[in-house]
């Protein structure tokens, strides 16, 4: 039922359910309180733990690849606890993962995707799909439902098939798309993203246009702020292209022209 | 018929705050001494700093049990390391071991609000921030506990760290010397004691450069 594959640190040099003083232990398992109430417990829990919800992740499909753009501001509550985390989780050479939600969830998570990838190369001489992938995924959140874990992420990545692109949540939910945007920043950085789109873009184009995506849902979402960070998903793998303070970018976006009084008080001040 | 509700947590929070800065090639770890519950001090001489590895250094704030078996998790792990491959743990290592340690535990937590100070490979000064649950990340300084929010604003305007995100990357160590950087560990503590009553009694800061670790004590404010 659940996946307890993470939990498995030590290679066993002994068999399974015999430990080192020769008893038999139990499998490895999330340790669980012992309480009357586990569901009130559990909420009491992500309350103290208070995970990143404010965010701003898009990821699109374009005729080049995959574009992945996100934000890197955590707040808990209304305190910024961070202005640079990693959203964008590299999970191997040639897939990224976004991350939305509880900030902890996701670093594990995906972590954990990363190496069930690796041993699927090493067991089957062959790197694992974007559609397998996410299924991973998707099938250990679906396990650990009802229990409190916050992920709302994009699987990008490039296999045979070409680009792929999943939406994958804690919830177990797991979409295919061409198109998505995750966050609370998400229905600003759709207006843009939806109106700019089109299949036939350059690295470039569609880079700029992520970027700005991201600028606009920062400017506008109060829990989306830091630095946008755009990655370009090709045939040979991940690049990251830019990564901007968005306070700047919004300087590039709207130079600041000096008006005429201002002018004047320039030369009336003099040299 | 409403449902009856635990009368009794397991947690309990006995306040305080850390605070951890790296530099060039040092890092300077500190965390105040004061240890309390409720309105209540239950000890001014209180170390919520941890020696866990030659190069690696964590100081936590929140509940010391948690904090306490946290720390002796980790000793007995690095120990088991150092016998499997003859040698100390770095302290990225380190890093991703808290992660995990902290993470086993994602369903009834640690409350337990971590900074890991030390050298990395290189010699360079690291500083790994983390939440209860092990999410983490390498910055150039950070403070938790409960002055965290009156210090950060302060380091923030002091260090002016750039990103680690930011494309071309700039170094997120702070160009401060060693004493400059202690000088503003006890300035900011003297600062967090004055307006946050969990903060106070003493500051044990630790520094980690390449001749060794050296501890320091300061008095701060006791009421």
């Amino acid at each position: 039922m659940l996946d307890t594959t993470a939990l498995e640190s030590f290679p066993s040099l002994i068999s399974h359910g015999i430990n080192v003083a020769g008893e038999i232990s139990a499998p490895p398992s999330f340790q669980l309180p012992n309480s009357n109430d586990f569901d009130g417990f559990v909420k009491e829990t992500i309350q103290m733990v208070k995970p990143a919800k404010g965010t701003t992740t898009l990821a699109f499909i374009f005729k080049e690849g995959v574009m992945v753009a996100a934000d890197s501001r955590a707040s808990m509550g209304g305190y910024i606890s961070s202005q640079s985390v990693k959203k964008i989780i590299e999970i191997n050479p040639y897939m990224l993962g976004t991350m939305a939600g509880g900030a902890a969830d996701c670093q594990f998570w995906h972590r954990n995707l990363g190496i069930k990838c690796r041993l699927h190369e090493l067991a089957n001489k062959r790197r694992i799909s974007v559609t397998g992938a996410s299924k991973l995924l998707a099938n250990i959140l679906y396990s650990y439902r009802g229990m409190g874990l916050s992920v709302g992420t994009m699987i990008a990545g490039w296999d045979e098939t070409g680009p792929g692109l999943y939406y994958v949540d804690s919830e177990g939910g797991r979409l295919k798309g061409n198109r998505f945007s995750v966050g609370s920043g998400s229905p600003y950085a759709y207006g843009v993203l939806d109106s700019g789109y089109k299949y036939d873009m350059s690295v470039e184009e569609a880079s700029e246009l992520a970027r700005r995506a991201i600028y606009h849902a920062t400017f506008r979402d109060g829990a989306s702020g830091g630095v946008a960070s755009v990655y370009y998903v090709g045939p040979t793998g991940w690049k990251k292209l830019s990564g901007d303070d968005v306070g700047e970018l919004h300087y590039h976006y709207n130079p600041v022209t000096p008006s005429t009084v201002e002018q004047e008080m320039v030369e009336a001040a003099g040299p | 018929m409403t449902k009856q509700h635990a009368n009794w947590s397991p947690y309990d929070n006995n306040g305080g705050s850390c605070v951890a800065i790296a530099g060039s090639d040092y890092c300077v770890i500190a965390a105040d001494t004061r240890m309390s519950t409720g309105y209540n001090i239950l000890t001014r001489d209180y170390s919520k700093i941890s020696h866990l590895a030659e190069k690696c250094v964590m100081a936590s704030s929140g509940f010391q049990a948690d904090v306490k078996a946290l720390q002796k998790v980790l000793s007995a792990r690095h120990l088991t390391y150092q016998h499997q491959h003859n040698k100390q743990m770095s302290c990225p290592a380190m890093a991703q071991l808290l992660s995990n340690t902290l993470y086993y535990k994602r369903f009834f937590p640690y409350y337990s609000f971590n900074v890991l100070g030390g050298l990395d490979s290189e010699g360079k000064g690291c500083v790994f921030t983390y939440d209860a649950v092990g999410s983490y990340e390498r910055v150039g300084y950070s403070s938790q506990g409960s002055g965290s929010t009156l210090i950060m604003p302060f380091l923030d305007n002091q260090l002016k760290s750039p990103s680690p995100l930011l494309l071309p990357a700039q170094d997120a160590v702070t160009p401060l010397s060693e004493t400059e950087a202690v000088d503003l560990v006890k300035t900011v503590f003297a600062s967090a004691t004055e307006r946050d009553i969990y903060t106070g009694d003493k500051v044990e800061i630790v520094i980690l450069n390449a001749s060794g670790i050296h501890r320091d004590f300061m008095d701060l404010r006791k009421d």
